[in-house]
């Protein structure tokens, strides 16, 4: 039997098209989400103060992303039109999480399957409830699987190695700055430097907070919460502090979709 | 099924203005208020009004505080509406005219004002929202003519200026900037007239929210439309207070306690305070 020339199988396009997309979401730097007493915190080093990878998206939904910066803008504005035009139409508190991840499903998945280049995006939506054992939150991938995750999410370049590190650290119910020192401590290389506070985005679903939950935490507010964080934590000394780039893991442990290329802080390519 | 297609596609190829109105009228524009051709026939009697807001300015602040009467004709409707509204956590607004078509119109500035701020990721100048709202009003003109009228009235912490902002409107839009206070509604003329006499420059936010339920007592002491504090069903006007730390409306407990002290006052002297001559 013979193939007409430049036939491809549909499996080996599906397959170059995921690997097309890991590699392009590995190359950024990795985004933590994870539960805390009072909600859910974000976390993401990011250098840029203006291209955000966390955002709110309506009074108890936060949203935040790895990969290209352009794809997932388009998708947290897409999300804000869905979620605003709902809570229009019908009452705010009509505005769910699964509603949102379903619908970004569909459109993740419709691009994966129907454009010659797939999303190389990771992201999580979650929605932040009355009490812990309520909050949602959501992973969608390139291809528009959905996960419903429990606890934490780490999502980005070597993702797997940053969610060994913070499941060490990670417990039910922690104080924000706990939660916080975990997260730093989980995207930082052991022995490594924490990212300043001028590199990191952090924002909070904070459930105490009346009308809208989502806020970002920055400035003296962060200061103030990291100096609370390492506190409790005595500094690491395992290694040379300074030894390698603190952010990009580069040992053996890291998974095959390790970093390759500059980080993506979404201004170019 | 295309119906959900056509959905995505708008939701994230069209990435649009910042402006959710806007989107509204081209996504769903069913959902906007008053946007028919025009009435039959002139309703202004027939619906429900809501009636007397006023709004004062303090250092470091503003207070605005509504009664609590919609009216339709020489009915009264309902003797708790809820005539102030959060647009976000440092502005307000106040509707009078059609309860309805103004209700709607606080519910889509509420959501026009966060989709931008959501979008951009920073908050409208003061002028830009009252400038948003000047073109809402506008746009409800055709149904203004038929009786169906709103004007708001709008405030605003301003932190540039670490000072409260007031505008009013009329039925074409506006806005108009008012200095140290403002009213508008049925009763809006003899509440003008007794901040105009209770106005202090140096007032403290306490103060200022005790002026303002002085006029509305004297707006609904000589306008039918105006609702005055209801005692026996603890109906007390809507009071809000924006400064640097935002938008608070005041517990009843609270307005309660201004209230009776006012009517304790009244009872000796029915008129109010008097102001001096000289």
């Amino acid at each position: 039997m013979s193939m007409p020339f430049g036939y491809v199988s549909p499996e080996q396009e599906m397959r170059d098209k995921a690997d097309f997309a890991r590699k392009g979401i590995a190359r950024g730097r990795s985004v933590v989400v994870l539960q805390y007493e009072n909600g859910i915190l974000f976390v993401a080093p990011n250098a840029s103060r203006a291209l955000h990878k966390i955002s709110e998206i309506y009074d108890r939904i936060g949203f935040a992303a790895v990969g290209k910066y352009n794809e997932f803008e388009a998708l947290r504005l897409g999300g804000i039109r869905y979620a605003d035009i709902n809570g229009y139409t019908y009452a705010r508190s009509d505005v769910t999480a699964r509603g949102l991840a379903n619908l970004y499903a569909q459109s993740l998945g419709m691009v994966f399957t129907e454009s010659r280049k797939p999303y190389e995006v990771e992201i999580v939506v979650a929605e932040v409830g009355e009490g812990p054992e309520d909050d949602q939150i959501y992973r969608l991938t390139f291809d528009g699987s959905v996960a419903d995750e429990h606890g934490f999410v780490v999502m980005g370049g070597v993702a797997e190695t940053v969610a060994g590190r913070l499941k060490d650290r990670f417990s039910q119910g922690m104080p924000l700055h706990e939660a916080l020192d975990a997260a730093l401590a989980a995207l930082t290389e052991p022995g490594g430097e924490r990212p300043p506070v001028s590199q990191l985005e952090v924002a909070v679903l904070d459930r105490t907070r009346v009308h809208r939950k989502f806020q970002r935490l920055a400035g003296p507010r962060l200061e103030r919460l990291i100096a609370a964080a390492s506190e409790g934590t005595p500094p690491e000394s395992t290694a040379t502090p300074g030894e390698g780039s603190p952010l990009e893991a580069d040992d053996g442990d890291s998974p095959a979709t390790a970093p390759e290329g500059d980080i993506d802080t979404g201004s170019s390519d | 099924m295309a119906a959900q297609r056509g959905w995505t596609n708008n939701l994230f190829l069209d990435t649009g203005s910042t402006s959710f109105t806007e989107f509204l009228g081209s996504y769903a524009p069913g959902l906007l208020p008053g946007r028919f051709e025009s009435l039959a026939a002139p309703v202004g009697d027939l619906i429900p009004h809501a009636t007397t807001i006023v709004a004062v300015n303090f250092p470091g602040g503003v207070v605005m505080a509504g009664d609590r009467r919609a009216t339709s004709g020489n009915y009264i409707l309902q003797k708790d509406m809820e005539k102030v509204f959060r647009t976000d956590d440092y502005s307000c607004m106040g509707i009078a005219g059609a309860a309805s078509t103004g209700i709607e119109m606080a519910r889509l500035y509420q959501v026009e004002l966060e989709h931008y701020e959501k979008r951009e990721g920073r908050e409208l100048s003061v002028e830009g929202k009252a400038n948003r709202l000047s073109t809402m009003i506008r746009g409800n003109l055709p149904m203004a003519m038929q009786g169906m009228v709103v004007v708001p009235l709008f405030a605003a912490y301003d932190e540039n200026r670490d000072a409260g902002r007031i505008f009013s409107y009329d039925v074409g839009g506006g806005p108009y900037e008012q200095t140290n206070y403002a009213s508008i509604g049925s009763g809006s003329l003899f509440a003008r007239g007794a901040l105009k006499k209770l106005y202090r420059e140096d007032a403290s936010a306490e103060e200022t929210v005790l002026a303002c339920i002085q006029a509305l007592y004297d707006a609904a002491d000589d306008d039918s439309a105006t609702g005055g504090p209801d005692v026996s069903r603890r109906i007390w006007p809507l009071v809000a207070v924006i400064t640097d730390e935002g938008f608070r409306r005041l517990p009843d407990e609270e307005v309660e306690a201004h209230v009776r002290q006012v009517l304790e006052t009244r009872m000796a002297n029915p008129d109010g305070p008097t102001a001096p001559l000289r």
